[in-house]
């Protein structure tokens, strides 16, 4: 019994893994239907940034996260500008080729870069674990885990109280619309890849002392996660979580008690068979067909 | 300018429109055929990788570019075909039996993933198709019995009727060559008949096209069930070209590719398929000559310029550093499929038509013939 808890609690904090990356996906999707199948390569790169400011420039860890995580933001807006802007508009399978070919360019670049070695940097959570009873929780993965609540609580806030989330909702529905109604669309979609990648970079900066940092932790991550977005239904904040933790305690306890080689494969399987009940998703929205 | 007058419907869905098809076609294949006899084993053995990624190409441009019916789990077909190969070889099965096999069991396959494709659409649709790849590629290296798990499998050399085919002689170059132009033929046909209008309409809209009376279920499963069937073809070829199949060679990279065949060819048009090829299976080489050549070539340009000798050696050790450095590959990968998205998103072919028409209507050629119609971005949720 102590055995199964255990693993729970680390499938659970696998989840709030995936579901950071998630919520990556999820945010793009909601405020312009892009799928940005390069979020797991954004976060390997916040991580790079991450490791560039602590571990070569040696600045305290805190204003390092904060340096990375603005850089990043600048990035993603820049990203948006220059590949995704252009695009926008045209048939959605095409822009996620266009992030499918970022991701591959991002990787290698930064292989080139960086090395291919994983790089590692030392931060206030990597040593230490929180105790209840038996039950052991290393607090590098205790931080994601807390990270995971509050980012997605914030930005579910974000999304359904404040104006400018409004504006990003009316934007997924209806651009031209939007538009209409005077909302400077541009601005919005750009704002709104600058969140994304700024929460990459968040994931990035917590995975860092847990998965280390290498040119590729983003792609492996990013097939995971990707799967968890779509669990949750894809324009779902509190949905991609909950798909993150369904994916993360699935693989754990799939690792645990079935036989070798059913852990990769488990969560896809789940993945399917949901996809077959509910084709959008847990939390995804009915769907109407209009002509 | 050539201007054909169709006097009735048959002239219309001819496949060969005008007497100039039967010129270019005939040239090229002439040209195909001479090639064992003119090129060196290597060139002609990039020849075959490009047939056959051009006969993965064409089907899945009966799903994705015909159909648009997206798929990233196309390298899950090529395993299934390659697979099939194998091990009904290796249990003494004929080649003339097993090929057709190959192709009707990576075809069922198919049949089995578009069932629940059918509730799926757009990016739904890609991650079923990735999440199916991935449990594929796991079965291969875990069901040991068949497919000897990790350790991969080897390939014995073509047996046709007592009739070798060694992966590098001519005579496999013309299996290959035989195939891609018969899957081409029978491609075409299919898209002439009332099925291959139904894909089309389904692509343009699926709602239209079902108060047309088109049943989406059984034409996107026929879909599904054709593209499976003819890349399980391109399998067996692949197995016995690479003569050792093993699990990692089935990766989503793979079906990365597959997809950016489509792309950079021109996801409109058969044409498109063999274009794009060509273009995937060239890269290596490109690769190679970077690496091996340019580095040089750079330097005697600098010298011709007027730079020193010492200065030009530095220019040709950083071209050089640059040539070889790891991962330039997947650098050159990516910048190649934004480029195309940004910039050709007709693709090679759409190129090509751009050049032919301009020269068809020489002063009067026009940009905005070709002109993307940019919509505005509607939410797909409530298709």
């Amino acid at each position: 019994m102590l055995d199964f808890i255990q693993q729970l609690v680390s499938g659970i904090a696998l989840g709030c893994v995936y579901g950071l990356i998630a919520l990556g996906f999820v945010l793009i999707y909601k405020a312009t239907e892009v799928v940005n199948f390069a979020q797991g390569d954004l976060m390997m790169l916040g991580g790079f940034f991450v490791f560039t400011f602590i571990g070569l420039a040696g600045l305290n860890y805190w204003i390092g996260f904060a340096l990375a995580v603005l850089a990043m933001a600048l990035f993603g807006m820049a990203t948006e500008r220059v590949l995704i802007r252009p695009i926008l508009g045209y048939p959605q399978f095409s822009i996620v080729m266009a992030t499918i070919g970022l991701g591959y360019f991002l990787r290698s670049v930064a292989g080139m870069i960086w090395g291919t070695d994983d790089l590692k940097i030392e931060t206030p959570f990597s040593k230490g674990v929180l105790k209840v009873g038996d039950l052991v929780l290393a607090h590098d993965k205790l931080s994601v885990i807390v990270a995971t609540m509050i980012l997605c609580a914030v930005l579910f806030l974000f999304f359904n109280y404040t104006r400018l989330g409004t504006a990003m909702r009316a934007t997924s529905e209806n651009m031209l619309a939007a538009y209409y109604m005077g909302i400077p669309v541009k601005r919005v979609v750009s704002l709104i890849w600058a969140i994304s990648a700024a929460v990459a970079a968040c994931a990035g900066v917590l995975l860092a002392p847990i998965t280390f940092i290498h040119s590729n932790v983003g792609l492996a991550l990013g097939l995971k996660a990707f799967p968890a977005a779509v669990l949750g239904g894809f324009g779902s904040i509190p949905g991609a979580v909950v798909g993150g933790l369904i994916i993360g305690v699935i693989e754990t306890l799939a690792g645990f008690y079935l036989a070798q080689g059913w852990k990769d494969v488990t969560p896809y399987i789940v993945l399917l068979v949901v996809l077959l009940i509910r084709p959008q998703g847990l939390f995804g929205l009915a769907m109407r067909k209009k002509v | 300018m050539r201007f054909i007058f169709k006097t009735d419907y048959e002239q219309d869905i001819r496949i060969l429109k005008h007497p100039g098809y039967w010129w270019s076609y005939g040239l090229l294949m002439a040209v195909l055929l001479a090639v064992p006899y003119v090129l060196g084993t290597y060139l002609q053995s990039q020849i075959v990788f490009v047939f056959i990624y051009a006969i993965v190409g064409v089907g899945l441009m009966i799903l994705t570019g015909f159909t648009g019916q997206a798929s990233l789990g196309h390298a899950a077909f090529l395993a299934i075909g390659a697979y099939t190969a194998a091990f009904l070889q290796k249990n003494g099965v004929p080649f003339i039996v097993y090929f057709p096999l190959a192709a009707i069991i990576a075809g069922g396959v198919g049949a089995i993933v578009g069932f629940p494709a059918l509730r799926l659409h757009g990016i739904y649709l890609v991650i079923a198709t990735i999440a199916f790849a991935f449990i594929v590629e796991e079965v291969m290296a875990r069901w040991e019995v068949v497919t000897n798990g990790n350790e991969g499998m080897r390939v014995k050399t073509i047996d046709l009727l007592g009739q070798p085919l060694p992966r590098d002689e001519a005579s496999f170059y013309y299996l290959c060559l035989f195939v891609l132009v018969l899957v081409i033929l029978m491609t075409l046909n299919l898209l002439r008949s009332p099925t291959g209008r139904a894909f089309v309409a389904i692509r343009d809209s699926e709602t239209a096209s079902q108060s047309m009376g088109i049943d989406l279920a059984v034409y996107k499963v026929k879909a599904f069930a054709i593209s499976a069937a003819i890349t399980g073809l391109a399998g067996v070829l692949f197995a016995h070209k690479m003569s050792f199949i093993s699990p990692e060679m089935f990766t989503l990279q793979l079906s990365i590719e597959f997809i950016m065949v489509i792309i950079i060819g021109g996801a409109f048009g058969v044409h498109g398929a063999v274009f794009g090829a060509i273009f995937i299976v060239m890269v290596d080489p490109f690769l190679t000559w970077m690496k091996d050549d340019v580095p040089g070539m750079v330097a005697a340009v600098a010298v011709m310029f007027g730079a020193t000798a010492d200065k030009a050696a530095g220019i040709q050790e950083v071209a050089g550093r640059i040539g070889s450095a790891a991962g330039l590959k997947g650098a050159i990968y990516g910048l190649i499929i934004m480029m195309f998205i940004l910039f050709e998103p007709y693709g090679l072919y759409g190129r090509w038509l751009k050049i032919k028409l301009f020269f068809e209507l020489f002063p009067l050629y026009k940009k905005a013939t070709f002109k993307r119609q940019k919509t505005y971005v509607k939410s797909e949720r409530n298709r």
